[in-house]
């Protein structure tokens, strides 16, 4: 992918879905043995025109999840390089099993894409949000999980899983058309190795997909208060990295923020990690404090779940205060 | 042909009940192996181009197998070893700890095990994708997926089944082991299958309804439909714990432990069909 400044903004623009489908039309000019599997989203995940471009390469199983994952193992098996895509909690919860035995248990490599993960779609009632997708995953073994913080990050993550895949990976959409860019030029992205964006002494925030946005944001308004946070997107939730995590021990507060339940996602593997390290501070878990609200728009959920920068502020300032 | 198949299906019968012994009181799955014993004799005796040390089917070649009711293994292993895949000593191994030989397969490209089953359901759409590979590398081989009648009561058995002929798949063959029985009692009494023969007919599928444990009959059904250009299905009927009479259309045997004493009543009863 040509990554420059009109691109980043474009993507950023389309957000997260439409840019998967230039990535992979991108994709399928230089490699030969890609499958492009959806159930019926085609145009949910900008696929039109690759499935114009690329119709060898494209197949819909129709409205049939179960089938995609087997059908995309069987032909990751004859050594296919395999994308599926559709909405996240169709491919991951309902195919928990499938995921399981043909990618886990039998390591068939399959690039997973979940599109419209998290909180995006809560007008639609959370049949359509995915916010379990990260801990039902996390506890399959043979399994990668990249949660990327914007739309250029999504292009990476994309790239680095399809050219180098050693084992199956599930790549987690989060965000909305007009996704706040994280990122303005091309940098190193490496799968399992989170980056620091902002350096800072006082407290340490673990984040990804769109909350490294947020965090961002949250950090240049907490140095107004003399608050120096530490920035880092964990873009790959797992393999975490826990040398990231190892280098934030001494902290007096460590801050872990997603668009995900708080039980089982990146929180859950931070606070793995910190208990084996014996980690004697606080560490405060942002997301969705494990319930199903009421419904809204993707701006008044993440209010709710106290997750705009407002709310991710006043809850850190009080814990602060309590320290 | 068909003398030798029979030998074979009674040496398959032989190693299913010599691995369900050997497994103790762990239990094997016995009838739902001993029903499918006929159809996986003509299958790697005849049917199947299979790659071993026997001849050269390269890998684009070799036929591929798919047991869907995974724990019909011990079918699975038995046939493996009538083509050199496994040893005697392999056999033995069934179900111990650390072995290779688990209660349903695992993959091992080794062994001669292509995938791993064991989950109701799953097998088919596994081999829809190998059957698509096929068809879009221009590959010769075939597909054989081996399913059971209960486990069409899985909803993702129908999936598989619609998408099979949608794409046309006419190298994908499935055996449903119609043995009428499943885990704890008679498919009439769990979960009715109706006419089983016209619901995969609705779906697209060329199907015959056999006598599953006829290996004549099998033979000559795989050779009609060898040309025939849509997805295939044989429904056959069997009789679950074929071949040892205190087994049969005993449901006791679906998942039991075969004491010594047993194991030798079954091989006399066996030996006197050679």
């Amino acid at each position: 992918m040509n990554i420059n400044e009109k691109n980043i903004k474009l993507w950023s623009s389309i957000g997260s879905r439409a840019t998967f489908g230039l990535a992979v039309l991108e994709l399928g000019k230089s490699i030969d043995n890609l499958m492009v599997l959806t159930s019926d989203v085609s145009t949910s995940a900008g696929l039109d025109r690759f499935k114009k471009a690329y119709p060898e390469k494209y197949l819909d199983v129709g409205i049939a999840e179960q089938n995609l994952i087997g059908i995309a193992a069987g032909l990751a098996s004859e050594n296919y390089n395999v994308i599926t895509t559709t909405f996240a909690p169709f491919q991951v919860m309902r195919c928990c099993e499938q995921i399981k035995v043909n990618l886990g248990y039998m390591k068939n490599k399959v690039c997973m894409v979940g599109i419209a993960s998290g909180l995006v779609l809560g007008n639609l009632g959370y049949t359509h949000c995915c916010i379990e997708d990260v801990g039902v995953l996390r506890s399959i073994p043979n399994l990668k999980i990249i949660s990327p913080a914007d739309t250029l990050e999504t292009v990476k993550a994309l790239e680095a899983v399809v050219k180098n895949k050693d084992s199956s990976v599930y790549i987690r959409l989060t965000g909305s058309s007009n996704n706040p860019a994280v990122y303005d030029h091309d940098y190193k992205f490496e799968i399992g190795k989170a980056i620091e964006l902002v350096s800072g002494e006082h407290i340490v925030i673990f984040c990804c997909g769109t909350m490294v946005h947020h965090s961002l944001e949250v950090s240049k308004i907490l140095r107004k208060n003399n608050i120096n946070a530490k920035v880092v997107n964990m873009h790959t939730i797992k393999p975490i990295d826990k040398e990231a995590i190892k280098n934030a021990i001494e902290a007096k507060l460590i801050v872990s923020i997603e668009e995900h339940n708080v039980i089982g996602g990146l929180g859950s593997a931070v606070a793995e990690e910190l208990s084996k390290l014996g980690y004697k501070n606080k560490h405060l878990t942002l997301g969705i404090q494990d319930e199903y609200s009421e419904g809204g728009d993707y701006k008044y959920l993440l209010d709710r779940h106290g997750l705009s920068i407002e709310k991710i502020i006043n809850k850190i300032l009080t814990t602060m205060e309590k320290l | 042909m068909s003398e030798n198949l029979k030998k074979i299906s009674i040496s398959i019968r032989k190693n299913i009940l010599l691995m369900a012994k050997s497994a103790g009181s762990s239990s094997a799955h016995i009838g739902g192996a001993l029903s499918i014993a006929d159809v996986m004799s003509v299958l790697v005796g005849e049917q199947m181009k299979l790659s071993s040390k026997k001849n050269g089917y390269s890998e684009d070649e070799r036929d591929r197998i798919i047991l869907s009711k995974g724990h019909g293994c011990l079918a699975y292993y038995a046939g493996l070893f009538e083509f050199g895949f496994l040893s005697k000593e392999d056999l033995v191994t069934f179900e111990k700890n650390g072995s290779e030989l688990l209660g349903h397969p695992v993959r091992n490209k080794k062994k001669g095990i292509d995938f791993s089953t064991g989950s109701l359901g799953m097998g088919l759409s596994l081999g829809i994708g190998v059957a698509l590979a096929a068809k879009k590398k221009n590959k010769s081989f075939s597909v054989y997926v081996i399913l059971g009648d209960g486990e069409c009561n899985e909803g993702s058995v129908w999936e598989a089944a619609m998408s099979a002929a949608h794409f046309k798949l006419d190298n994908v063959t499935i055996i449903i082991d119609n043995n009428n029985f499943q885990q704890t009692g008679s498919n009439e009494k769990i979960m009715s299958l109706g006419n089983i023969k016209s619901k995969w007919e609705s779906f697209g599928w060329h199907t015959e309804q056999i006598d599953g444990n006829n290996i004549d009959e099998i033979l000559s059904t795989f050779k009609k439909i060898s040309e025939i250009k849509k997805p295939k299905a044989i429904i056959a009927k069997t009789i679950k714990g074929k071949g040892v009479s205190f087994i049969e259309n005993n449901n006791v045997w679906h998942h039991s432990i075969l004491t010594q004493k047993k194991y030798d009543e079954a091989i006399n009863e066996l030996n006197s069909f050679l």
